[in-house]
């Protein structure tokens, strides 16, 4: 499979280097061109070497996008560090090239559960750590044996 | 009207005051602290801080009732989506986009934000205008209603130059409108005869520049300036 990454932040390039470890072809696209240095932590060998693409450039140009091969994509990951710019990316890649897989990163919750149910794939950070949260601190209370209304009780 | 104004950068805040004056009820949305403390100053309760990228931003400030949404921040992208979000989620009858960036308009029309303004692109249609070699000038695009107007200047090899308006053989869904002569426009009739130097206005169906071009510009094997 041939996976188009935008944005190759601490997410974007750890998920790029287990796709291309995966045997997957994997192409990053960053306007800045020191996240190159990032794709190759924890690698033995060059990121190039090993099969990866890099290209500069945002995913709002379309030049840059069709570098970074768009046109070929089979999946489409947009992980940049602004929400706004994964959504306006992520619609591209579905409308105008019609990547079949199609996943935005959005930290807003709000916006996250409105896109999908507008049918964009959308994965949301600040959603899991919310759950994880809550799972956490319910199962705190239970161990020590506390139901909600005990401290209301107490007052 | 209650219109909402995103963004209050120079274009927003005078836009906003322009239609407080004209008696619309108008909020403005301003994401940067600063900024919203100085236009706060004139525009007091019609300025509320806050990011309009979110939701519940746009909620406060009563979106669910506006008539109009307007986005003029510096960021296409935010541009985009407050349009976006504001017609297809909260159901706003009319928006209007500023494009920043000219290369980013494909996007505003892929994700159906429409209208969208670009001071860029109106620069270059004044230019156009300015610079009456480009032979035919764009006057207005009403894409959604299938109908544009254009301006074409008549050069001494025009091949209508000396012809009766009624002679014309004007292409199917076109008509000619009006003629600028010496600075004067006039509604042409059918004995109306063209001159070298007349501006002409046409309205016409969109894909029909190239006959407009053939029958008023000059012979074929003549430069296309005029």
């Amino acid at each position: 499979m041939f996976i188009l990454i935008v944005g190759c932040g601490r997410v974007g390039s750890s998920v790029a280097r287990t796709m291309l470890r995966e045997g997957h072809d994997v192409s990053c696209l960053d306007e800045d061109p020191e996240s190159h240095t990032r794709l190759e932590v924890g690698l033995d060998r060059g990121w190039e070497d090993m099969g990866g693409r890099f290209t500069v450039g945002t995913g709002l140009e379309t030049d840059a996008l069709v570098a970074a091969g768009i046109e070929g994509a089979d999946a489409f990951i947009a992980s940049t560090n602004g929400d706004n710019t994964n959504i306006v990316i992520s619609q591209i890649a579905q409308r105008r090239y019609e990547v079949p897989t199609v996943i935005a990163r959005i930290l807003d919750p709000l916006r996250a559960e409105w896109y999908r149910q507008q049918g964009l794939h959308t994965v949301c950070p600040t959603r899991v750590a919310i759950d994880m949260l809550e799972t956490a601190v319910r199962e705190g209370a239970q161990r020590d044996g506390a139901k909600p209304g005990d401290s209301v009780e107490a007052a | 009207m209650y219109i909402i104004v995103v963004g209050a950068g120079k274009v927003g805040w005078n836009l906003a005051r322009e239609l407080l004056e004209k008696n619309h009820e108008v909020t403005v949305i301003e994401s940067n602290r600063r900024r919203y403390l100085t236009v706060e100053q004139e525009l007091e309760h019609n300025v509320v801080y806050g990011d309009a990228s979110e939701l519940w931003v746009l909620e406060r400030a009563g979106i669910q009732r506006a008539e109009l949404v307007i986005a003029v921040t510096g960021d296409d992208e935010d541009n985009m989506l407050i349009c976006q979000v504001a017609r297809e989620k909260y159901e706003v009858e009319r928006i209007i986009a500023r494009v920043n960036n000219p290369r980013n308009r494909p996007h505003f029309d892929l994700l159906g934000v429409k209208p969208s303004v670009s001071a860029t692109d109106l620069i270059l249609r004044l230019l156009e205008h300015e610079v009456p070699e480009y032979g035919l000038v764009h006057l207005l695009d009403l894409q959604e209603e299938q109908l544009e107007i254009i301006e074409m200047l008549l050069g001494k090899d025009s091949r209508v130059t000396g012809a009766r308006v009624g002679d014309l053989a004007m292409p199917d869904g076109s008509l000619l409108i009006s003629v600028l002569r010496e600075g004067k426009g006039f509604v042409p009739g059918p004995d109306t005869v063209l001159q070298a130097g007349d501006e002409v206005l046409a309205v016409l169906d969109p894909g029909r520049e190239d006959d407009l071009k053939e029958l008023f510009g000059p012979p074929a094997g003549g430069n296309g300036a005029g």
